[in-house]
């Protein structure tokens, strides 16, 4: 049962992946929401004991991958957001879900400035406020993306 | 190093799946595009078409006796003489989200022959250089991206310059230029076959700013790519000339005249 259920896990973050990959008009690119992140943060809530920082950096190792990005900066970056949420999931499993909304898009925000801060490091980008749209985005993805994967968990049951 | 850069390629490979299907939606839509339209836009395109390749042959006509009066006159300066180079027409599988990196997925891969560093071009001009190969699909650094330089010369005077990419989609700038160089406004880049990357003559960009501000060290020049980077969907990827040697002999000539009668 157990193996049914870890199968359902990871085929929603398959599915996150193949989101922030798929091709979009270039004005709606800016705007795309981090997936990944959305799925990720909900599994993390909902079963730390099953998603955690080592799945976090996977997804992003695999978002690098994916993103032809210098390896391991995705990664670090999502490890890095995901543990944040993973250490105070109790506290934030309490909160309504727009305040969960809000500190989502916080969580966001740091994981756009932690890829930036990386990029800077490497290469000589210059800082644009359009790589902070994606933020506004996630907000507002939050709730039906937590209304639709908790859905998803109660029906099969994922423990 | 090397077999890092392998290990990217096996990764590459093994995440390629995802891309072709991340891009089944796009691709239906453009099928469907593609069969719902009418009839008279049909006829109307058909005819364009067919006028284009008038014009068209009628180029080649002259230009297949210029290449051979090219070539005659090469060897006759004991310059070596230019052979045609291998295409392969690619189709554009993702473009990067990523707003840190100018870089498309094609779908050629290893299996085809692709290989590291192989130049790219569109109907218009350079568009890239090939960055990862995976088995099937590859992915390619275009010419804006920020870390990605071409050795270019002006057609007109054959002045030699660096187009830098400076992340903006239609914007290069060319570092440590004179302000006694010669450069104007519209002039036109073409790649100058330094660096062994990109083969020669092929249009990179025109230029679209020149400020020759006395005050900074250099002039700031700056040029618009002609490859459409932003709509790009059908790519050529171009395999680099035989190697030539310094001096023609009779024999180059006569095997370049025979293959050009094969191809006739």
């Amino acid at each position: 049962m157990s193996a049914h259920n870890g199968i359902i896990i990871i085929f929603s973050l398959l599915v996150a992946l193949m989101a922030s990959i798929m091709p979009m008009p270039i004005s709606a690119d800016a705007f795309r929401p981090d997936w990944v992140l959305v799925v990720l943060l909900y599994w993390c809530l909902a079963l730390p004991t099953k998603v955690n920082v080592i799945t976090a950096w996977i997804m992003g190792f695999l978002l690098d991958v994916l993103l032809g990005s210098v390896l391991g900066l995705h990664a670090a970056a999502m490890a890095l957001s995901v543990y944040i949420i993973a250490g105070n999931f109790q506290k934030i499993r309490n909160f309504s879900v727009w305040q969960q909304a809000l500190i989502v898009g916080v969580i966001s925000a740091l994981y756009h400035l932690l890829v930036f801060w990386f990029q800077r490091f490497l290469t000589d980008v210059v800082f644009l406020p359009s790589y902070l749209y994606p933020v506004i985005t996630t907000i507002i993805l939050w709730p039906w993306a937590f209304l639709l994967l908790r859905k998803i968990r109660r029906h099969f049951k994922i423990k | 190093m090397n077999s890092f850069e392998s290990v990217r390629g096996y990764l590459q490979s093994m995440v390629s799946p995802l891309q072709y299907l991340a891009t089944t939606p796009k691709q239906a839509i453009d099928w469907a595009v593609e069969n719902l339209v009418t009839r008279r836009q049909l006829i109307e395109e058909n005819q364009g078409f067919k006028t284009n390749e008038l014009l068209y042959q009628e180029q080649l006509m002259q230009l297949r006796m210029l290449k051979k009066e090219n070539s005659r006159l090469r060897s006759l300066l004991a310059s070596p003489v230019r052979a045609d180079a291998k295409k392969m027409v690619a189709e554009i599988l993702s473009v990067d989200s990523d707003p840190y990196s100018h870089q498309v997925v094609i779908n050629r891969g290893a299996n085809d022959g692709v290989f590291e560093g192989q130049a790219v071009i569109d109907d218009q001009g350079i568009v890239g250089q090939v960055l990862h190969v995976g088995t099937i699909s590859s992915r390619i650094l275009l010419i804006t991206d920020v870390t990605h330089a071409v050795p270019v010369r002006i057609s007109r005077n054959g002045i030699r310059l660096v187009a830098n990419g400076t992340g903006t989609i239609d914007r290069l700038t060319h570092n440590h230029v004179p302000h006694s160089t010669d450069v104007k406004v519209g002039d036109e880049l073409v790649t100058s076959g330094l660096g062994g990357k990109y083969p020669e003559g092929y249009p990179v960009a025109k230029v679209s700013a020149v400020k020759q501000d006395e005050s900074h060290p250099f002039a700031q020049v700056q040029s618009e790519p002609v490859a459409r980077i932003n709509r790009l969907r059908y790519l050529l990827l171009l395999w680099p000339e035989q190697p030539t040697k310094i001096f023609s002999s009779k024999d180059d000539l006569a095997a370049l005249e025979e293959s050009n009668n094969v191809g006739t």
